[in-house]
């Protein structure tokens, strides 16, 4: 500070002022607080937006509801919006989002949850920093390239050689569960033959459910090789896509609650002897639940409001299959139907196909956001969970 | 419980686990192999003398001398097919009886409208006002394909009704059998090469050039423009407000209920489904404020910003506060005031780790499409003029990937256009993300030191 600030007393225009004038002291903090407020005010945009979106998606699905109640969109399966006598029963579009959903659901977390450990645990470093960017590249793919790949790529190949690849999806699932039978049977058999200590017998009666576990697959493997699919645009092709759509999520969320989990815990583990399997499996893992859990989440969220993959590829048929599991047949889903439909709906707003696709869009979001609120609490207690030990 | 059990069941499982990782890197190699090869055939492929034709009369492109003489070679080629043509016409056809003569009409019909998709219309037919009408076919592939068509008819087969009718190709020289005709089948057969003459060619305009007769030539330009300025108009809106708001977040805010509701309502902005977006996009910006008259790129990059916006919160927020503290330590010591140590220390330090974080939101608004439908993608359109974004819609990449993959009337015909529309879009994305990742390197050795 010069001595030419010092000389002037008011130094309201010198920011380097050090005489602090009440007068001056106070515009500054005035000032202050003003940006404060501006930027407090800009960063309130993210909660208007929201507000925003809860109010328009609901002011456009209240007057659905309002001339059509409720019961009939929630439990019927008739969905004629264009029909004289139109109806509006949105199950089945219900039904294709959960049934999408969790096919999603079982490609997309036991392959997560395995990578995140690995990428955590198992891998070196430097592996570790090629395989990043690999997940990194996965979910940057934009989701219409997706949809594109499972219409034009997937579903043929799907079509024309389903048996053999459903066979092969057997095996790449049969073996690892097989896998892990076997050593926890060889487990089970150990401790029931433990006082008799007869080895001989306890390889026999291991080695026999072997060959029971392979046949089993054998068999399986048979039934699926011979299977016909008739339509490749099917809930099936659309749940594997929408699995490895959500795997990036998955494995980054429960790879940061794996890491979380520091190391005094895993070396506490390792040091009583627990081999690296039985350390993850009983400490890391149950440690990390709550984050693993909330990965779990996300990316079903993820794959519930998808919608490029589902509206080229799920076969769009607005009907439960039979049996209900049945994911070779076409299915329909909510955001689906909401792209698909509003093309038509849009020359006549006002009406109640134009209002029926914002209800199904309010339900969306209310499903989303409950999701999100217990993804949040589940990231909340594996923090504080974290920190109490 | 065993030693060599318990060691069993550690290997196996990370066997699985690693498995899993190599499975996952399988999925992406599946995914982008096939997309690159046939996205270059695009830009690559082996065009024939009807390209060359095309390139030169409707863009100016080429060496008008060689394609004459190219021509002349062609259609010398081509001159026995016509004159057998003919011959069938006028010598064979009035010699045979009524009923005879109907049954062949319909061949060949079929067979001149086959021969005249493959090479065109005849030299000195009248024009025709689409373009696709007035050329052969341009790419060697489709013209193998269309040969087939010309030597072979496509015939269901119904006759055993427990399953879909079986497709058989039938030679059609069978029709023809023992008319002038039947060595036409053969000739074509043999001189496919000499009647098309395909070369190498590298279309490299295919991202500069428009497209004309849907799609079915030129390029993609105008969706290429679209999603840049659709991209660049999002991240004008959610730069500023994203840092902005992650400056509050780091800086001003005391952790307390309010960044825990602002937090929350974030993180709820950030799940919202992208197809509420597009509902929410076409209540708010077009049917109330009313921002354009109808669909435009301006609301569309508006619900784009909404939607990119609590990404660049994220990165910004994280990029400010692995600046470390020393930084604002040391400035607030020589007697800076907050604002100004924001401005000039900790923005500046924070500034790669927030275009990082940038750079990925772009490849997130610049493949987003469920945002678009509603509020700026149209299907067909010239390329846009920067004053026109504001009220006028415009085709984009993801949204006339679907758009052709689906909706278009041939389908089959333009799928190097898909191709090379998604590895152009999927290129793009991914160009961004290696960007980021590569920044990212950089600053984390930077700051290793």
């Amino acid at each position: 500070m010069n001595h030419a600030s010092l000389a002037r007393p008011g130094g309201m225009r010198s920011r380097q002022s050090l005489i602090l004038s009440k007068r001056a002291s106070r515009t500054q903090r005035l000032a202050a607080l003003a940006g404060e407020l501006v930027l407090l005010l800009i960063t309130c945009s993210s909660v208007l937006a929201v507000l925003f979106i809860f109010y328009f998606i609901a002011a456009d699905a209240i007057p659905f509801f309002h001339s059509r109640g409720f019961r009939e969109f929630f439990t019927s399966t008739q969905w004629y919006p264009s029909a004289q006598q139109p109806a509006f029963g949105s199950l089945a579009m219900f039904f294709g989002s959960f049934l999408v959903t969790s096919g999603a659901a079982l490609v997309a977390v036991p392959l997560g949850v395995f990578a995140a450990v690995c990428l955590s645990d198992i891998l070196p470093f430097a592996l570790r920093q090629v395989v990043k960017p690999v997940i990194e590249i996965l979910a940057a793919i934009p989701s219409v390239a997706f949809g594109f790949f499972a219409l034009v790529i997937f579903a043929p190949v799907l079509q024309q050689s389903g048996g053999p690849l459903l066979a092969l999806g057997g095996w790449l699932v049969g073996v690892p569960v097989g896998l892990l039978l076997l050593v926890a049977a060889d487990q089970w058999i150990g401790r029931m033959l433990g006082q008799a200590r007869r080895p001989t017998v306890r390889l026999l009666l291991v080695g026999l459910l072997a060959a029971g576990l392979a046949g089993a697959l054998w068999l399986l493997h048979q039934r699926l090789y011979h299977m016909q699919i008739s339509s490749g645009a099917n809930a099936l092709n659309v749940s594997v896509i929408l699995g490895i759509m959500a795997l990036p999520t998955v494995v980054s969320v429960s790879e940061d609650a794996l890491q979380a989990v520091g190391r005094e815990l895993r070396e506490g583990s390792y040091a009583l002897g627990a081999t690296r399997a039985e350390t993850l499996l009983k400490v890391v893992l149950p440690a990390a639940s709550s984050g693993i859990a909330a990965a779990v989440i996300l990316g079903v969220m993820r794959a519930i409001g998808e919608t490029m993959v589902v509206w080229m590829a799920s076969g769009n048929a607005a009907q439960i299959p039979s049996p209900w599991y049945n994911l070779l047949e076409p299915v329909r889903t909510l955001t689906a139907t909401i792209a698909g439909d509003m093309g038509e709906a849009d020359h006549v707003t006002g009406s109640a196909r134009y209002h029926v696709l914002f209800a199904m869009a309010l339900c969306l979001l209310v499903i989303s956001f409950a999701l999100n609120m217990v993804s949040e609490l589940a990231v909340r207690r594996a923090r504080r969970k974290l920190r109490g030990e | 419980m065993t030693f060599t059990g318990r060691r069993l069941f550690d290997r196996i499982f990370s066997g699985l686990a690693i498995s899993s990782i190599v499975l996952l890197t399988v999925a992406l190699v599946v995914f982008l192999a096939p997309i690159a090869v046939r996205g270059t055939r695009a830009f690559v492929f082996r065009g024939t003398v009807e390209w060359r034709e095309l390139m030169l009369q409707k863009f100016g492109r080429g060496d008008r001398a060689a394609l004459e003489v190219e021509q002349r070679l062609v259609q010398a080629a081509r001159q026995p097919i016509y004159a057998l043509l003919d011959q069938f016409q006028n010598e064979e056809l009035p010699r045979l009886k009524p009923k005879q003569r109907r049954e062949f009409k319909e061949s060949l019909d079929e067979l001149q409208k086959a021969l005249e998709e493959l090479l065109g219309p005849r030299p000195g037919a009248p024009s025709k006002p689409v373009w696709r009408d007035q050329y052969g076919q341009t790419r060697w592939d489709r013209a193998e394909l269309k040969a087939q068509h010309v030597l072979f008819k496509e015939v269901y087969d119904y006759s055993d009704p427990t399953r879909m009718g079986q497709k058989k190709l039938v030679p059609r020289d069978e029709d023809f059998r023992g008319t002038p005709l039947e060595p036409l089948f053969s000739y074509i057969r043999e001189h496919l090469v000499e009647m098309l003459r395909p070369q190498w060619t590298v279309y490299w305009r295919f991202l500069f050039d428009e497209s004309y007769d849907a799609h079915f030539f030129g390029g993609i330009w105008p969706e290429v423009l679209g999603t840049v300025y659709l991209t660049v108009g999002a991240m004008l809106f959610a730069i500023p407000m994203g840092v902005i708001a992650a400056i509050y977040l780091v800086e001003y805010a005391r952790d307390g209920w309010k960044v825990g509701v602002l937090r929350t309502f974030i993180n709820t902005l950030a799940g919202v489904p992208s197809i509420v977006f597009g509902l929410f996009g076409l209540a708010l910006f077009i049917n109330t404020l009313h921002v354009s008259r109808s669909k435009s790129v301006l609301a569309g990059s508006l619900t784009l910003a909404l939607l990119v916006l609590p990404m660049v919160i994220r990165a910004a927020e994280e990029a400010i506060r692995a600046v470390p503290r020393t930084y604002k330590e040391a400035a607030l010591s020589l007697g800076a005031s907050k604002w100004r140590t924001v401005l000039t220390v900790i923005l500046p330090a924070a500034l790669p780790g927030i275009l990082t974080g940038i750079v990925i939101s772009m490849g997130r608004a610049a493949g987003e499409t469920a945002p678009i439908i509603f509020t700026a993608a149209v299907s067909v359109g010239r390329p846009l003029d920067l004053w026109q974004v504001f009220s006028e819609g415009s085709p984009a990449l993801p949204w006339n990937i679907y758009n052709l993959a689906t909706e278009h009337e041939a389908v089959d015909e333009i799928r190097h256009v898909q191709f090379g529309m998604v590895l152009t879009l999927v290129a793009l994305v991914l160009l961004l993300n290696v960007a980021a990742i590569v920044m990212r390197a950089r600053i984390s050795k930077k700051l290793r030191g």
